[in-house]
């Protein structure tokens, strides 16, 4: 979450960390706006090496510091099981 | 949007002859008294709002008192130049051609366009169409982000998302036709001490559909009050060819034919209209979805987006910033 709560507060608070809750809605206080949302998902996609598919680009999944914490957390979950599926396979071929 | 079939709502409906007459009245106001300027230099697109204000602009100064200028680039549809000479022709007023393509060549806008097309498309070659569209926000919430829609010279479509670096680059690009456009207006309007007009209807100049210091760029704006359904009854009453009126609005900026719906504002604009004019007027999402056509979801959705788009229009519409505020008579 740390990480972030700093790209949100360097590119959009400058630097004012403390005026954002976790919980904060982005849309709501106005923080983001449609080219901030591009910039998050090129900083989730290059800092955490995940794919944010279209349909996922949505305020359920980004509206938010912990919303984006949650949506990460599913995603690299999805991520390692369908990598264990992927070994088991190979395995059980082996 | 067929705008000429277009139903307008019993709550934008308005007197076109007296609105006319009072606006009139005011932009002799503004640019005679105001602005102590001689006449009026509109661009005019061949769209129905650079229209409706040539026209406006031709009954409250005198034909002898507007010049038309039609800007061309390389990207323009040739429809906007023939429907331009019309306005001009009807008017019986003075009209210049100005082709910006060399001017936008100059600076490059073409050539960094392209460039930042080709960060999310690599094979994008300059003779292919783009245009930068924005997905159906009504269905779902979900955030206004662009996609980039290419075609190669042989006819395959291709869309991608734009990532930041991309979009920014496309914008920053393309903005330069709207202010090579305005440059020129500016210089018409020294030569001739005019003042310029500005055309934007009340949904672009709320929303913010308009590049700062391009089409933004005006000494008065003389149908920014009005909803886009309110600038159609201007025109049927003004008489402006029924071929403009009929015509769907298109942003004329891209290579690929861009609708303004999938440009900005996502929805048909006589929906938009209806819901921005719930919004101003505080009236419930409840009461505006029925004459809308749409569901409660959908309009408190616009209702959302409308408030995102004021947020982003505030910088926009701001003018310079002073440390310290200089007294002025």
């Amino acid at each position: 979450m740390t990480h972030i709560r700093n790209f949100i507060s360097e590119n959009y608070l400058f630097g004012q960390a403390d005026e954002i809750q976790d919980d904060d809605s982005f849309l709501e206080t106005g923080i983001l706006d449609s080219t901030g949302v591009l910039q998050l998902v090129d900083f989730l996609e290059q800092t955490y090496g995940i794919t944010v598919e279209n349909d996922e680009v949505t305020p359920e999944n980004l509206d938010s510091i912990a919303k984006i914490a949650a949506y990460l957390q599913r995603k690299m979950d999805r991520q390692r099981n369908s990598r264990l599926g992927a070994l088991e396979a190979t395995g059980s071929r082996a | 949007m067929s705008a000429g079939a277009q139903v307008i709502p019993d709550i934008l409906r308005l007197d076109a002859a007296r609105e006319t007459e009072r606006i009139e009245a005011e932009m002799r106001d503004i640019v005679f008294h105001r602005l102590r300027r001689k006449g009026a230099v509109v661009g005019v697109s061949g769209g129905i709002d650079s229209s409706v204000v040539a026209f406006l602009c031709a009954r409250a100064f005198g034909p002898e008192r507007v010049l038309l200028l039609f800007m061309p680039e390389a990207d323009s549809s040739p429809e906007s130049l023939r429907l331009g000479k019309l306005v001009a022709s009807c008017l019986k007023v003075r009209s210049v051609v100005e082709d910006v393509g060399p001017l936008l060549e100059a600076a490059r806008c073409y050539e960094r366009r392209d460039q930042a097309v080709r960060m999310v498309i690599p094979e994008y070659g300059g003779s292919d169409k783009c245009k930068i569209v924005l997905p159906n926000l009504l269905e779902h919430e979900r955030y206004a982000i662009f996609s980039v829609v290419a075609q190669s010279a042989d006819g395959r479509i291709r869309r991608e998302r734009l990532s930041a670096p991309a979009y920014l680059g496309v914008v920053a690009a393309t903005n330069f036709k709207q202010r090579a456009r305005k440059m020129m207006e500016y210089y018409y309007a020294d030569l001739l001490q005019y003042a310029v007009a500005g055309t934007p209807n009340r949904l672009e100049y709320d929303q913010g559909f308009f590049v700062k210091n391009g089409d933004g760029a005006a000494d008065f704006k003389p149908i920014a009050h009005l909803y886009k359904s309110q600038v159609y009854q201007l025109a049927e009453y003004l008489g402006v060819p029924e071929e403009i009126r009929m015509r769907p609005p298109t942003t004329d900026t891209y290579s690929l034919e861009q609708s303004q719906e999938e440009f900005y504002f996502t929805l048909p604009l006589e929906k938009m209209d209806l819901c921005l004019y719930g919004k101003t007027n505080g009236i419930q999402a409840e009461e505006i979805a029925p004459l809308a056509g749409m569901t409660e979801a959908e309009v408190e959705r616009v209702y959302n987006m409308i408030d995102a788009k004021r947020r982003m229009a505030r910088y926009l519409h701001s003018e310079p910033l002073l440390v310290e505020p200089l007294e002025q008579e």
